[in-house]
C-alpha cells in the first residue's frame, strides 16, 4: 500500500471527496516553491501533484508552460525536484506526492536510477503525460515493480474498446481529463462529465479524480460531487504567476479545497 | 552488421512503430486513439491502388513529377573528380519536396472525412505546400510557425496568406520549429474530431515517420530509374540535407538494400558543432531522448531539457531527427556529417554561378559536402544529390549574410 492508497481508503471511510492540487516544482524559485508545498496539506490538500518542468510541455496550456519556464530559468532540475520532495518529507510523512510531467528528463536520468531516487525521496506515484499504455515497458512496469503508483490519464477520446488497456497497469487512482484540450482550457460542465465518470467507474475499483479547467470553489464542488475528487492546477499556478505571497496563495487553495470537500 | 543477420533495411518500423530503439508512440492519451486510427487508415490506403492512382495523377499534373535528374557538368568540372548529378525536386510546384508528402496526407485526410488541416512549419515550405493543397481541395488550413521564423521567412508567410491559410505565429518557448510543433499538437488535442495534423517531416509518433517516408520515397524511386537510364547503373554515393530528414529518407529509402551505394546525410552544423550547441546536428552533437512522440537523437542539456540549436537555414533548425535516421546511424548503414552556415553559404553562391540554379539554403548544406568530397573521388564515381528546394525564399537571408541591401523601400 502506498500513501496514495492509504489516503483514498481514509477518504472513503470518512465519505469525503479528495482535493488534489498541482504546482510546478521550482516555480518561481526553489525556496518559495518548497514553502508553498509545505503549506498545502494545512490548506486542505489531500494529494500533491508536483510538476516536473520541461521545455516542451505539449499537453499544457500557456499558464503551466510559463510556470515551467520560470522554474527552469530559476535553475530547477529533476534532481532539485527530488530534493524538494525529500525536504517536504522531513515534516510530512503522510501526504501523498505524485510527480507529474514528461518522459524525457526521466529517460535522460535513467529509469532505474530515477525510480530509486524517487522512492528514497518519498514520492508515491507518477503521472507521465507522454507515456500511453502502448509504451508501458518504458516506465510504467518498472515503476510498479519499484512500489510506485503509475497513474494514467483517461480522456474523452478513450472509448470503451480502449478503456481496459488504459486501466490495466494503472494504480493509485485514475485521472479523468474532462475535456479534449490542454491544461487551463475552458471549464467542464459537471453534467457533461458525470456519465463519463460513471463509465470509467463501472470498469475499475480505483478512485476516479477529475481535472482540467477547474478554477473556482463552486466548480471544484460540482466536479468533486460527481467523482471521487477534483484536481486544480492552472488556477493555482496563475496565483504564482501574479506574484502573490505564499499565505495568500494558500488561502486561495483553502477555498478550492473547502469547495471540493463540501461535495 | 553482417549481411546474413539482416537481409533488408526496409522492413521497419515494427508494429510498435520502432526502428530498433527509435520511434514509438510517446503521446498523450487524448491523441493515442487518433494516431491509431490514422495508422489503420494509412495501412488500408497503402495497399489500395486507387489511393496511389490519385497520388500519381496529382503528382504528374499538379506537382510536376517526375522531377528531372540533371548532370551538373560545370560543378563536376569545377571539382575535377566525381560526376555530380542533382535530383531536381526544387522544380516541384511550391518549390520544394514538401508537397510530395502533403499530397499524400491530404488525400488521406479527405478519405477520413477531415475538414480542417493543421501543420507546423519552419522555413515555411511545408506550410506553403499544405496551404496550397488545402486551397486546391477547399479545406480549412491553419499553419503554426515560430515567431522568429515568421520574421526570417516573410515571403512564405505572405504566400500562405494569399493561399487562404491562417498563419499563427508561435511565441511559446523560443519561437522556432519545435515550438510550432508543440502548438500544433496542442491544437490537435483540442480539436480531435474534425482536424487532421499534416506533419512536414519523418518525425512525430508512429505512423508519421513511416508514412511521410513512403510519400517521399518517390524521389528515390525516380532517381534509381533515371540513373539507370543516364548511366546504366546505380550511383556510388547519394547525399541529402537533413532537418527532420524527410527529403533524405525519400531519396535514401529505395537505395537502402543496395549495399554498394554509400549514403550520406548532411546536418546543419551552424556555427560549428560545439558545446554551446550553436548547431542543429542531432546525430553529431545530440543524445537519444523522447520528444514530439518519438525516441530519437536530440539536442538536450544534462537535465534532459531540449535545446534550440542554431542554423542559418530555418528548415534545418530542429533539435531532433527522424527516428529511422537515428537507427540507420546506429547500425552504420548511413553516415551523417555536419556542414556549417559559412560552408553552406559558399555552396549556395557556387551553385548560382556555376549552374544557374538558386538553391534553398537547406540543400546548399548537402551541396557543400558534395563540393568537399567530389574533388577527392575518381572520375567514374557518381554522386546523386537531392536538390530538394529552390532559394527564392532565402534571398533575404543570404543578402543579409553577404551585407547586400535589397530592402528596396
Ligand atoms: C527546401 C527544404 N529542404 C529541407 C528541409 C528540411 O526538412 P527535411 O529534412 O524533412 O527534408 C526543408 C524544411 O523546411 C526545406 O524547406
Amino acid at each position: 500500500m502506498t500513501r496514495i492508497d492509504r489516503k483514498f481508503a481514509e477518504l472513503a471511510e470518512a465519505k469525503r471527496k479528495a482535493f488534489v492540487a498541482y504546482v510546478m516544482a521550482g516555480d518561481p524559485d526553489y525556496d518559495t516553491s518548497l514553502e508553498l508545498i509545505r503549506g498545502l496539506p494545512g490548506a486542505g490538500v489531500d494529494v500533491i501533484e508536483l510538476g516536473m518542468p520541461f521545455t516542451d510541455p505539449m499537453a499544457d496550456g500557456p499558464t503551466i508552460q510559463l510556470a515551467g519556464q520560470r522554474a527552469l530559468e530559476a535553475g530547477q532540475t529533476l534532481r532539485k525536484t527530488l530534493d524538494m520532495a525529500r525536504a517536504f518529507r522531513e515534516t510530512d510523512q503522510t501526504t501523498p506526492i505524485v510527480m507529474m510531467g514528461y518522459y524525457n528528463p526521466i529517460y535522460n536520468r535513467g529509469v532505474d536510477r530515477f525510480l530509486e531516487d524517487a522512492r528514497e525521496a518519498g514520492i508515491d506515484g507518477l503521472i507521465i503525460v507522454d507515456l500511453p499504455p502502448e509504451e508501458d515497458a518504458e516506465l510504467c512496469l518498472p515503476a510498479q515493480a519499484a512500489g510506485l503508483n503509475f497513474i494514467r490519464l483517461a480522456t474523452p477520446t478513450t472509448d470503451d474498446a480502449r478503456l481496459p488497456a488504459v486501466l490495466n497497469n494503472t494504480s493509485g487512482f485514475v485521472y479523468y481529463v474532462s475535456i479534449t484540450g490542454i491544461t487551463g482550457a475552458a471549464a467542464p460542465q459537471a453534467s457533461d462529465v458525470a456519465p463519463e465518470v460513471s463509465r470509467i467507474k463501472a470498469a475499475t475499483e480505483l478512485p476516479v479524480i477529475v481535472g482540467f479547467g477547474i478554477r473556482t470553489p463552486e466548480s471544484a464542488r460540482a466536479i468533486a460531487g460527481i467523482a471521487d475528487g477534483a484536481v486544480v492546477g492552472s488556477a493555482i499556478v496563475k496565483q504564482i504567476e501574479e506574484g502573490r505571497p505564499v499565505p495568500e496563495i494558500l488561502d486561495f487553495v483553502r477555498g478550492l479545497a473547502d469547495g471540493a470537500h463540501a461535495a | 552488421m553482417p549481411e546474413d543477420l539482416i537481409n533488408s533495411y526496409k522492413t521497419g518500423p515494427d508494429e510498435n512503430g520502432r526502428f530498433g530503439l527509435f520511434g514509438g508512440r510517446f503521446v498523450s492519451e487524448t491523441l493515442m486513439p487518433l494516431i491509431l486510427e490514422l495508422e489503420r487508415q494509412y495501412e488500408h490506403a497503402k495497399t489500395d491502388d486507387s489511393f496511389w492512382a490519385e497520388m500519381h495523377d496529382l503528382w504528374t499534373h499538379y506537382v510536376g513529377r517526375p522531377s528531372p535528374l540533371y548532370f551538373a557538368e560545370r560543378l563536376t568540372k569545377r571539382c575535377g573528380g566525381a560526376k555530380i548529378y542533382l535530383k531536381r525536386d526544387e522544380l516541384n510546384h511550391t518549390g520544394a519536396h514538401k508537397i510530395n508528402n502533403v499530397m499524400g496526407q491530404i488525400i488521406l485526410a479527405r478519405r477520413m472525412g477531415k475538414t480542417r488541416i493543421i501543420a507546423e512549419t519552419g522555413a515555411g515550405q511545408h506550410g506553403v505546400a499544405t496551404a496550397t493543397v488545402c486551397a486546391k481541395f477547399g479545406l480549412k488550413c491553419v499553419v503554426y510557425m515560430g515567431a522568429h521564423d515568421v520574421e526570417r521567412q516573410k515571403p512564405n508567410v505572405f504566400r500562405m496568406k494569399l493561399l487562404g491559410a491562417e498563419v499563427i505565429p508561435v511565441t511559446s518557448g523560443r519561437g522556432t520549429l519545435k515550438d510550432a510543433m508543440n502548438d500544433a499538437l496542442r491544437d490537435w488535442v483540442t480539436n480531435v474530431r474534425d482536424t487532421f495534423y499534416c506533419i512536414g517531416t519523418v518525425a512525430g509518433p508512429h505512423p508519421y515517420p513511416a508514412m511521410v517516408r513512403d510519400f517521399q520515397a518517390i524521389i528515390g524511386q525516380e532517381a534509381r530509374a533515371q540513373m539507370q537510364e543516364a548511366e546504366g547503373r546505380l550511383p556510388d554515393t547519394i547525399i541529402a540535407c537533413i532537418g527532420g530528414g524527410s527529403n533524405a529518407m525519400g531519396l535514401f529509402y529505395p537505395f537502402l538494400n543496395d549495399n554498394d551505394v554509400r549514403i550520406i546525410g548532411v546536418e546543419a552544423g551552424g556555427k560549428g558543432v560545439n558545446d554551446r550547441m550553436e548547431h542543429c546536428a542531432s546525430l553529431s552533437g545530440g543524445r537519444p531522448g523522447v520528444l514530439h512522440g518519438n525516441r530519437t537523437y536530440l539536442l538536450q542539456d544534462a537535465d534532459g531539457q531540449i535545446l534550440e540549436g542554431h542554423s542559418i537555414s530555418a528548415g534545418l533548425d530542429y533539435p531532433g531527427i527522424g527516428p529511422e535516421h537515428a537507427w540507420l546511424h546506429d547500425i552504420g548503414r548511413a553516415e551523417y556529417v555536419a556542414i556549417t552556415d559559412t560552408e553552406a553559404l559558399a555552396a549556395f553562391q557556387v551553385c548560382c554561378e556555376e549552374e544557374g540554379i538558386i538553391p534553398a539554403l537547406e540543400p546548399s548544406h548537402a551541396l557543400a559536402h558534395v563540393l568537399k568530397i567530389a574533388p577527392e573521388l575518381p572520375a567514374d564515381h557518381i554522386i546523386c544529390m537531392n536538390m530538394c528546394g529552390r532559394g527564392d525564399k532565402d534571398i533575404f537571408t543570404v543578402a543579409k549574410a553577404l551585407n547586400f541591401d535589397i530592402a528596396g523601400d
